[in-house]
C-alpha cells in the first residue's frame, strides 16, 4: 500500500461561495479536516468611496455613498455620516427629527439582525427561520418604503435633518410593528435559537476571548459576544439615546464557552428586544409637528478642521474621520467600517477548528462585503 | 477620565519635547504629533499604563497633505474602561514615507495599516506583512495621494471608464 500524503492543503474558499455573503475568498491551509490557517482576501467589490467623495461639490452628496456601504443597515450608514458633519458645523437638530431618526436606525437595526440570524441559519443548514425573518423584515421594508420609497438605499437622512417627512399614518405603524414583533422573536427561538443541531454547530466554536476581541479592536455584537459590555449607544452617547432605557447585552456562554459562534448570535436575538423598546419610547416622545427640514443648511462649508465621529450601528463601531480644508468639497472621508475591522480576527478564531466551522465562524462575524471593501 | 493636555503632560514627561507635541488651536479636538520613530514606543506606553490604559485602537487612516508634501497616519485611540479618548499623528515626508508599525501593540493595527499602505503608500517598518489589502498586489500608485492619475491599463483591461 503506498504511503498516505501528508503535506498540508490549500483550499479558496470564495470568492464565489454561498456562505461568504459576497465576494470573500479566505485561504484555507488544511492539515486533513483542521484548518490550519485563514488568510481572507478582500477587495473585490473595492469602488473607492473615499476618493469619490473627495470629488464631491457638497457634502450631503457624500450620503448616497455612505448608504452603498452597508446596503444592509444603510440609515445607520447614513445617521453616522449627517452626526459627524453635525458635530464639525455646530448644528442641533430638533427634537422631532432625532426621535424620527432613532425610531429609523432602531427599525433598521431589528431589520438588519434579521438578515443576519436568517443567513446565519441558512449557512447552518436550517432553511425555514430565513423565510421568518424575511417576512417580519419586509413589515419594516414598508415603513421604510412608505416614508421615503426606497427599500435598501433610503438617501433619508441628511446633513441637518431628514429628505422627507414621514406619513401621517407613520405613528400607528410603529406602534404596529412594536405589538407584532415581539411574540415573533419567541418563533425565532423554537425554531432556531434552542434548536439541539443549531447548538451542537455553534456552541464552542470559534472562541473569541474578551482581551483577543479587544486588542483587535472588534465592535458591536462580536465584542459583546465575548462578554464586555461595550455599547457606544450608552458609552459614548449621539443622538438622543442618553434618554432611553435599554440594557446592554452581553454573550454569557450559556450554551458552550463565553465568546463561541452562539453567543455572538444570541445577543442579535436580544438587542432586537431592546430595540423594541427603544423604539416605543421614541414613538411616544415624538412631537406631531416641526419642519424635518429646518435645520438642513442650504450650503455646506465646514471651517477648517477634522472629526472623528463613532456610532453603533448593527455591526459595531462605525467611525467616520473627516478633514475638511474649509472648501465645499471634503479633503479626506475615511470610514473606520465595523465589518473590515470584525473580519480581521477571523485567522485568530478559526485556526484549529474544523473546516466545516469555518462556516459557522464567518456567519457569526456577520460581515457585509459592501462594507468591509468599500 | 483624563483630557488630551493631561496626556500630553504626562507624555512630555517620559519622551521629551522633541518626540512629542501637542496642537491645541485646532478646530473640534487637540491631538499629539509624534516622531515617527517614537511612535511605537509612545503607543505602547499608552497601552500599558495604568492610568492611561487605551486598549483599543478605533481608527488609523493615512492621509495626503498636498500642500505640505508631507503625508501622515492618525491613530483614533480609546479606553474603554477609563473611557477617555486621543488622538495622535505622524507625520512623514512623502519622498521617505516610513513609520514604525503599532501592530505589535493593537493587532487590529494589521489590516488598517495595510490599507493607509495601499492608498497612500506609507511604509510601516516592522508590520509582519504589509501588502495592499484593498486594490490588486499589482496595482499601480496609491489611489488616496492627490496627485494620483489611474494607470491607463491593467492586464491589457482599459481602467478609466
Amino acid at each position: 500500500m503506498p504511503e498516505l500524503r501528508t503535506e498540508e492543503m490549500v483550499i479558496n474558499m470564495g470568492p464565489q461561495h454561498p456562505s461568504t455573503h459576497g465576494v470573500l475568498r479566505v485561504e484555507l491551509v488544511l492539515d486533513g479536516e483542521i484548518v490550519v490557517d485563514a488568510i481572507p482576501h478582500i477587495g473585490y467589490l473595492h469602488r473607492c468611496f473615499e476618493k469619490h467623495s473627495e470629488s464631491m461639490n457638497d457634502y450631503q452628496q457624500v450620503i448616497p455613498y455612505v448608504d452603498r456601504m452597508d446596503y444592509v443597515a444603510a440609515i445607520s450608514n447614513e445617521l453616522g455620516f449627517a452626526i459627524a458633519m453635525e458635530r464639525m458645523l455646530g448644528i442641533e437638530v430638533s427634537e422631532r427629527v432625532e426621535c424620527i431618526r432613532v425610531i429609523f436606525a432602531e427599525l433598521q437595526r431589528i431589520a438588519s439582525h434579521l438578515v443576519a440570524i436568517g443567513t446565519y441559519g441558512l449557512d447552518i443548514g436550517a432553511f425555514t427561520p430565513f423565510l421568518h425573518c424575511f417576512r417580519d423584515r419586509e413589515r419594516i421594508l414598508d415603513i421604510f418604503e412608505s416614508t421615503c420609497g426606497a427599500r435598501l438605499l433610503y438617501n433619508y437622512i441628511w446633513v441637518g435633518g431628514l429628505s422627507h417627512d414621514v406619513p401621517t399614518d407613520f405613528k400607528d405603524k410603529v406602534r404596529d410593528f412594536v405589538q407584532y414583533f415581539p411574540p415573533k422573536i419567541k418563533e425565532y427561538n423554537d425554531l432556531l435559537t434552542y434548536n439541539k443541531i443549531f447548538i451542537d454547530r455553534t456552541a464552542d466554536v470559534g472562541v473569541l476571548p474578551a482581551d483577543v476581541a479587544l486588542n483587535y479592536a472588534s465592535s458591536g455584537p462580536i465584542l459583546r459576544g465575548s462578554g464586555v459590555n461595550w455599547d457606544l449607544r450608552r458609552d459614548d452617547p449621539y443622538s438622543i439615546y442618553d434618554q432611553f432605557e435599554f440594557d446592554v447585552v452581553v454573550g454569557k456562554g450559556e450554551m458552550g464557552t463565553v465568546g463561541d459562534c452562539w453567543d455572538r448570535y444570541i445577543v442579535r436575538v436580544r438587542e432586537m428586544e431592546q430595540s423594541i423598546r427603544i423604539i416605543a419610547q421614541a414613538v411616544e416622545r415624538m412631537p406631531d409637528e416641526g419642519d424635518v427640514k429646518a435645520a438642513v443648511p442650504k450650503r455646506i462649508r465646514p471651517p477648517e478642521g477634522e472629526i472623528y465621529a463613532r456610532t453603533e450601528t448593527p455591526r459595531g463601531e462605525l467611525g467616520y474621520y473627516i478633514i475638511s480644508d474649509g472648501s465645499m468639497s471634503p479633503y479626506r472621508v475615511k470610514a473606520r467600517s465595523p465589518c473590515f475591522v470584525n473580519l480581521s480576527v477571523l485567522p485568530a478564531i478559526s485556526r484549529g477548528s474544523m473546516v466545516s466551522d469555518v462556516v459557522a465562524i464567518v456567519g457569526s462575524i456577520d460581515i457585509v462585503l459592501g462594507e468591509i471593501d468599500r | 477620565m483624563k483630557k488630551p493636555e493631561d496626556i500630553y503632560a504626562i507624555l512630555k514627561e517620559r519622551f521629551g519635547e522633541e518626540k512629542v507635541e501637542f496642537k491645541e488651536d485646532v478646530k473640534v479636538v487637540p491631538f499629539i504629533v509624534v516622531a515617527p520613530d517614537a511612535i511605537k514606543e509612545v503607543a505602547k506606553f499608552l497601552r500599558d499604563d495604568d492610568d492611561l490604559d487605551f486598549d483599543y485602537l478605533m481608527c488609523l487612516s493615512g492621509v495626503h497633505y498636498q500642500k505640505d508634501t508631507t503625508l501622515g497616519v492618525t491613530y483614533h485611540i480609546n479606553a474603554t474602561r477609563k473611557k477617555h479618548s486621543l488622538t495622535l499623528k505622524c507625520i512623514v515626508p512623502e519622498e521617505n514615507p516610513h513609520v514604525q508599525s503599532v501592530e505589535s501593540i493593537w493587532k487590529t493595527a494589521n489590516w488598517h495599516e495595510r490599507e493607509a499602505y495601499d492608498m497612500t503608500g506609507i511604509i510601516f517598518d516592522g508590520h509582519p506583512d504589509l501588502r495592499r489589502i484593498l486594490c490588486p498586489d499589482d496595482w499601480d500608485g496609491f489611489p488616496l495621494r492627490k496627485d494620483y492619475k489611474v494607470q491607463e491599463y491593467y492586464h491589457g483591461m482599459k481602467v478609466p471608464y
